[in-house]
């Protein structure tokens, strides 16, 4: 199943969307989380969608794509949309089932709500998908850099993040590994009683920990020998540019955020 | 006549808590411009050594001299300015997220100009051959190439010496080759000085100079040559024999008439040739 | 116990936009009490096609028969168990999978996990871990107060007291030093010869193939390439370094023996001592 998931990958290409500034990208996707609050009406959720349909289309990334990759959080959406469906209970009857009653209302709450999550998820689907997970760190760190005068460790955050990004296709891997070496000696994780399975996760979690302990002393090792001491007189390889499609779309965003908003006055 | 560029003097050395003194006053040096092997069998010490000389531990007796530098706590990143070093397992010391941010790092910490930064990475990528990786992620490539990366790594900082810990034991005879290639390459063009710690014969047999471990303690200094002598000797201390030795052995065995030592494979042959041309 | 893969294809996350064909179109038999050796280039596929030897991975097409059992492409299997119990499979560095707080329990994990008594695995801990040429006190130490190459035997002894009757071994010696490496070799080979146990080896070590093997079966790029006997295999160095593989530096050595001095000998030579009493007989017997 997680293989499967597109959900924060990274698919390289170069769309103009691919080649923003990451933190015009994140700067991007928090504003619009903020933004798309701001739609209650079918128009705003029109117009929110038009605007997230045609950041998918310049990021030249389909949205049958988004949709196979993103399997199970639809199934999510899609959940939701039933529970609300049912939940409401205001409005005209549309359709009455006996034990269901489906009200006018349900239907546009139903329908509201799983377009909000349908294009947060889309967003921030896009933000990972066009960004490599370094660029995202390094767009933190620069964005978290003014903190660092009340000493909030923007540096060693971003070091770690990046260590771990670094990291995690590794721990998944050895995971995998020792699963089946424990497996192929008689192990079960997948039946028997939850006692069983949840005893069966110590094998799996010993030489885990064992080994990401053994890694993380080498990492630190190989790390010092090559002068690391610290963020202090470290100079960056990867600098980060703004040019002016990055202002340009933090300029859209903010005019979607004026039509939100008087969509919602005038309607 | 050649500079000295690490010297240990009577080390000895315990982990802490240990029950036994991994290392006996051991004592060695090594030339500029010089390879240096040294071999022994797992356990034979050989590994302390690395760890010692790039100041992870220090020695509970004697002296350790980088570059003229007396190796103590207050000089230790000095040291490693001149020390560069490629360890065991490949994954483990890949730090950056790509290759060429790996390969950045180092020079990061050591608040090299963004310019210059780019200049010394694609340099010693292309030295390394990995010019064409530069943003392959770690869990792409193979073991060979994690280690090529990691030379590269080393290479951009400009150290004057070159400390391999077992970088070739687990890779596969691809990936070895690989590794072993670049290291003479890059000897005989930046005449680099080069030390590697290993149980591997093949990389050994290519060092100048080779220092045999056992149990702690300097077993046999001397050339390839000399080292492979010792014949049997070596496989009692857990070592194994050349091809060409065991071969020429086995020829005897079979009554085969070898004069004296041959110590190389093409010496073996060309006396098999000629022998075979007398008759 | 016999094992035969027939037309057996893999995909790791099939049906998502990072399918990967892994494996394809693989079929060989492995007789009982046969040494048969699999090598191939790295990513050639054979960390794969290891894994279907015991059902820790099932095909996505085709199917493996391991003894009484088919696993077919497709259909749910239930209790895999005796599957995992006869085929036992040493994977590469598996000193990563030791766990327990002493050895004797770690060893005792597997032989349990296949409903053996708690008294007869003990007894089997205590054998199986001479056999692997530690000594029992070793037993109520914690696996990881060892040493690298005692905890490999460790874990070796580990799927040896499962007692199975095929065992699979993943690069078994990576690591090692050279007398670690014989003997660890030397001990899977007394093992195979005396109770007739099937071993699989999984190597890139063209050594142990043309030392350990009777059969080769070679992959490239996901597809048998090569059936046959170590001897026929190296006899076509060619071909080998297509598919990204050497000879074994005996056989290579012959080669060069043969164009230096422009005699050949009537065959390929797996063994030092082979070539010897071959070049020996060559050149008329021993010099007199």
């Amino acid at each position: 199943m997680m293989e499967k998931m597109i959900f924060g990958r990274y698919i390289p290409a170069d769309s103009l969307v691919h080649r923003m500034d990451p933190r015009a990208k994140l700067v991007f996707v928090f504003a619009f989380i903020a933004i798309i609050f701001l739609a209650d009406n079918v128009w705003a959720y029109a117009l929110a969608a038009i605007f997230t349909l045609a950041s998918i289309w310049l990021s030249g990334i389909t949205v049958r794509f988004l949709i196979s990759g993103l399997k199970p959080v639809m199934i999510l959406i899609a959940f939701t949309f039933v529970l609300q469906l049912f939940f409401a209970r205001e409005g005209q009857v549309i359709l009455d089932l006996g034990l269901f009653t489906i009200y006018e209302e349900g239907v546009r709450q139903a329908l509201m709500i799983s377009t909000q999550f349908l294009l947060l998820v889309f967003m921030t689907s896009l933000l990972t998908l066009t960004t490599t997970p370094i660029s995202i760190t390094d767009g933190l760190e620069s964005l978290l850099n003014p903190l660092k005068k009340i000493r909030f460790p923007a540096h060693e955050l971003a070091l770690m993040m990046s260590i771990a990004l670094r990291f995690i296709p590794t721990l998944m891997d050895e995971t995998d590994k020792i699963m089946k070496a424990q497996m192929a000696r008689g192990s079960d994780m997948s039946s028997g009683p939850v006692k069983d399975r949840i005893k069966a996760v110590v094998p799996l979690m010993i030489p885990l920990f064992v080994n990401a302990f053994k890694r993380a002393e080498d990492l630190a090792t190989a790390m010092e020998v090559r002068g690391y001491r610290g963020g202090e007189g470290r100079t960056k390889y990867r600098l980060l540019q703004w040019h002016l499609r990055d202002t340009l779309a933090l300029f859209s965003l903010v005019l979607l955020a004026g039509l939100l908003g008087s969509l919602r006055i005038w309607l | 006549m050649a500079r000295e560029i690490i010297s240990l003097n009577s080390i000895t050395f315990r982990y802490p808590g240990g029950d036994h003194d991994v290392l006996k006053n051991v004592s060695f040096s090594v030339q500029e411009g010089e390879w240096v092997a040294i071999v022994g069998h797992n356990g034979s010490g050989k590994s302390t050594l690395a760890k010692l000389m790039n100041g992870l531990y220090f020695p509970d007796k004697g002296s350790i001299q980088i570059v003229g530098i007396s190796l103590e706590k207050d000089t230790v990143w000095e040291t490693r300015k001149h020390i560069g070093m490629v360890f065991q397992n490949p994954d483990n010391q890949f730090v950056g997220t790509t290759v060429q941010d790996d390969v950045a790092f180092g020079l990061e910490n050591h608040g090299v100009p963004h310019e210059e930064m780019v200049k010394r990475v694609n340099r010693a990528l292309k030295q390394v051959k990995m010019d064409d990786f530069l943003n392959q992620e770690p869990h792409h490539l193979s073991g060979g190439q994690k280690q090529r990366v990691a030379m590269a790594s080393v290479l951009a900082l400009r150290p004057d010496i070159i400390i391999l810990d077992e970088a070739t034991s687990m890779l596969d005879p691809t990936g070895r080759q690989e590794v072993i290639g670049l290291v003479r390459s890059l000897k005989e063009e930046q005449e680099m000085t080069v030390l590697s710690i290993t149980h591997d014969l093949e990389e050994a047999a290519k060092a100048d100079r080779m220092i045999v471990m056992n149990q702690g303690e300097v077993y046999r200094t001397g050339t390839p040559r000399e080292i492979f002598e010792l014949g049997d000797e070596l496989v009692q201390l857990g070592l194994d024999l050349p091809f060409y030795l065991k071969m020429g052995n086995a020829l005897k065995a079979q009554g085969v008439q070898l004069s004296g030592q041959h110590l190389t494979e093409e010496e073996l042959v060309n006396e098999l040739w000629t022998s075979h041309c007398k008759k | 116990m016999d094992i035969s893969l027939q037309k057996v294809e893999y995909r790791y996350a099939a049906g998502s936009p990072f399918e990967k064909k892994a494996i394809e179109d693989i079929s060989f038999t492995i007789p009982s009490g046969q040494c048969v050796a699999i090598i191939g280039h790295t990513g050639s596929g054979k960390s794969t096609l290891l894994l279907h030897l015991n059902a820790l991975l099932k095909p996505t097409s085709g199917s493996v028969v391991i003894g009484d059992r088919t696993v077919k492409a497709g259909r749910k299997e239930k209790d895999l168990k005796p599957i995992r119990q006869k085929v036992g499979i040493v994977f590469q560095f598996p000193e990563q999978q030791l766990f327990e707080e002493n050895v004797m329990k770690d060893i005792c994990y597997g032989p349990m996990n296949f409903g053996v008594s708690e008294e007869e695995a003990k007894k089997r801990a205590r054998y199986w871990i001479e056999q692997v040429g530690l000594s029992q006190e070793i037993l109520e130490d914690s696996p990881f107060d060892l040493s690298g190459g005692q905890m490999r035997r460790v874990a070796i002894a580990g799927v040896l007291a499962m007692e199975p009757e095929v065992l699979v071994l993943d690069e078994p010696t990576a690591g090692l030093d050279p007398r670690g490496r014989k003997e660890i070799m030397d001990m899977f080979y007394q093992l195979h010869k005396k109770r007739n146990l099937t071993l699989i080896l999984v190597t890139h070590s063209m050594e142990d193939a043309a030392e350990y093997a009777d059969q080769v079966v070679v992959l490239n790029k996901g597809r048998k390439v090569h059936e046959g006997t170590p001897r026929d295999l190296f006899a076509d160095a060619e071909r080998l370094a297509e598919w990204g593989l050497g000879v074994p530096e005996v056989v290579r050595f012959q080669r060069l023996l043969e164009e230096k001095t422009g005699r050949s000998l009537p065959g390929v030579c797996l063994s030092i001592d082979e070539l010897a009493a071959a070049w020996n007989e060559q050149s008329g017997g021993p010099a007199v």
